[in-house]
């Protein structure tokens, strides 16, 4: 459903993506680990559009992201869900109108359907009491939360997650990592989650690959992503400071 | 003299590629104008917050602008121009020149750092790229009801400017200066043109759209956190308040023929 092709993307002549080759099928959940600054939102931000690649290209079905025009990009879209690593809740905005925000632009459903899928979607991820306050009274936990409603609210095909438990208490993070798979379940979604927690990988994920270096150094189940025999994986999976990659 | 010549070179280089990058967000929003039509009430809003809450503060510098333009052009006129002229030569200079130019340099500094600001914040913290990914038009969200609103209400504005400006005229010249209320009210009606308040108001317009569309430019256009946000505010009154009395000039060329 989403190919990735020999994606290359530098800053400031840094090379950030050296030729990132990736097939996310569908409905799985693909989980891109890898070190803090290793590209993983870069990636992200490619298969949804927000960045332009160097060279290479993402494709959708088929559809490369590169080759439409701004329009059809945004028509596009409509079929993705994104949870930001900050959340990036308009603040000016209270949670409801948040979430209900890409329903109203866009016009799909009358204002009664909306305010339905609006309170249903806070049902979902526990924020219904919540649905007046505006971002800046909620807590870390809570922001993620409304933002995957707001990711979750136009009934996404693909959704993509940046960094979901970051920055959260492990019962927190743990609360959102179930919320990822109950939201799995009931919608069927294919989705990307890049993340350094291996604990949600594990998780949340049907397959694992890692960012290192610009590429991909591996692509596996779960099963497999704990048992390789790759000492780069080896290390990050496990969390030790000895070894290819250097704590600092 | 290497140093110097170096340095000029960026500074032309980098006002060349800002031009280029205006001209890019141009095209861009007119690209987005069928938006418009869809966000009437953020208009309604940016109407709002860019006129109505800007009245105290134009009101208070107006009244002090009427003021001591009627005070100089008493010291100036003593002894050369009878003072039975104070009330044409103030008026005008409050239609066609301080009204709109002091208003909008008013404007730039509240209105043109809010908006660099609050774009600049959204862009820092994702929230314009959380708009793209909802498949909604950040600049059709986002910019045409800021700039219509500016296009809209400084005309408001320099409308009220003025007004208060001839209030705070009479009351110098009635107070302060040797002349009637009755000789300033018909010397400004004499030399009324209808014709000035129209170039002053389109220039109103015209500063709206400069103030609205360069925050907005500075604050798309923001790298970096707080630091960035604040260098993009301080650069949207910069520039905003150069491009009008540049403007001011081109458009007084054009509109005021000698």
């Amino acid at each position: 459903m989403i190919a990735i092709r020999a994606l290359s993307k530098s800053f400031d002549g840094r090379r950030v993506l050296d030729g990132v080759d990736l097939d996310v099928e569908r409905g799985e959940t693909m989980v891109v680990i890898g070190r803090s600054g290793c590209g993983k939102s870069v990636l992200l931000k490619h298969v949804v559009g927000l960045l332009t690649p160097d060279s290479g290209e993402v494709a959708i079905n088929g559809v490369t992201i590169g080759s439409l025009l701004r329009n059809d990009l945004y028509r596009l879209r409509l079929r993705f869900g994104f949870l930001f690593q900050s959340g990036a809740l308009l603040d000016s905005m209270t949670v409801a109108q948040n979430v209900g925000l890409g329903l109203g632009v866009h016009a799909v459903m009358m204002p009664a359907e909306i305010a339905d899928r609006v309170a249903e979607r806070l049902a979902w991820v526990g924020l219904e009491q919540h649905a007046d306050k505006f971002p800046s009274q909620l807590s870390g936990g809570m922001r993620k939360r409304a933002s995957l409603a707001r990711a979750i609210a136009m009934d996404p095909e693909i959704v993509l997650y940046d960094e979901p438990t970051t920055g959260l208490d492990p019962i927190t993070a743990e609360g959102i990592n179930d919320l990822l798979v109950a939201l799995r379940e009931r919608l069927h979604v294919t989705a990307i989650a890049v993340t350094h927690d291996m604990r949600s990988a594990f998780k949340i994920g049907d397959r694992v690959a890692m960012l290192h270096g610009g590429r991909i150094a591996f692509c596996g189940t779960i099963d497999e992503a704990k048992t390789v025999d790759n000492p780069i994986v080896r290390q990050f999976v496990s969390g030790d400071t000895s070894g290819p990659l250097e704590p600092l | 003299m290497r140093t110097l010549i170096g340095n000029a070179g960026r500074s032309l280089i980098g006002a060349v590629s800002y031009v280029g990058w205006l001209a890019q967000f141009v095209v861009r929003m007119l690209a987005s104008f069928p938006h418009v039509f869809r966000g009437m009430r953020r208009t309604s809003n940016q109407m709002l917050d860019i006129g109505v809450h800007s009245l105290p503060l134009i009101a208070l510098t107006s009244l002090f602008t009427g003021a001591v333009a009627t005070w100089q052009a008493a010291y100036q006129f003593e002894n050369y121009v009878p003072l039975r002229f104070l009330g044409g030569a103030v008026g005008k200079a409050i239609m066609i020149e301080l009204g709109p130019v002091l208003t909008s340099l008013v404007v730039a500094g509240r209105v043109g750092a809010s908006i660099a600001a609050e774009l600049g914040t959204m862009r820092v913290t994702e929230q314009i790229d959380a708009l793209e990914v909802m498949g909604i038009d950040p600049v059709g969200y986002l910019v045409w009801p800021r700039v219509l609103a500016g296009v809209i209400m400084l005309p408001v504005l320099v409308l009220y400017a003025n007004t208060i400006a001839m209030l705070g005229a009479l009351a110098v010249a009635a107070w302060f200066v040797d002349i009637t209320t009755q000789n300033f009210m018909n010397s400004f009606r004499l030399f009324f043109v209808s014709g000035d308040l129209y170039a002053g108001l389109t220039k109103a317009a015209i500063f709206g759209l400069i103030i609205t569309l360069i925050g907005c430019v500075q604050g798309f256009n923001t790298r970096g956190g707080a630091e960035g946000v604040g260098r993009a505010t301080t650069s949207a009154v910069v520039i905003a308040s150069v491009l009008i009395l540049v403007s001011d000039y081109l458009i007084a060329t054009l509109l005021f023929q000698i």
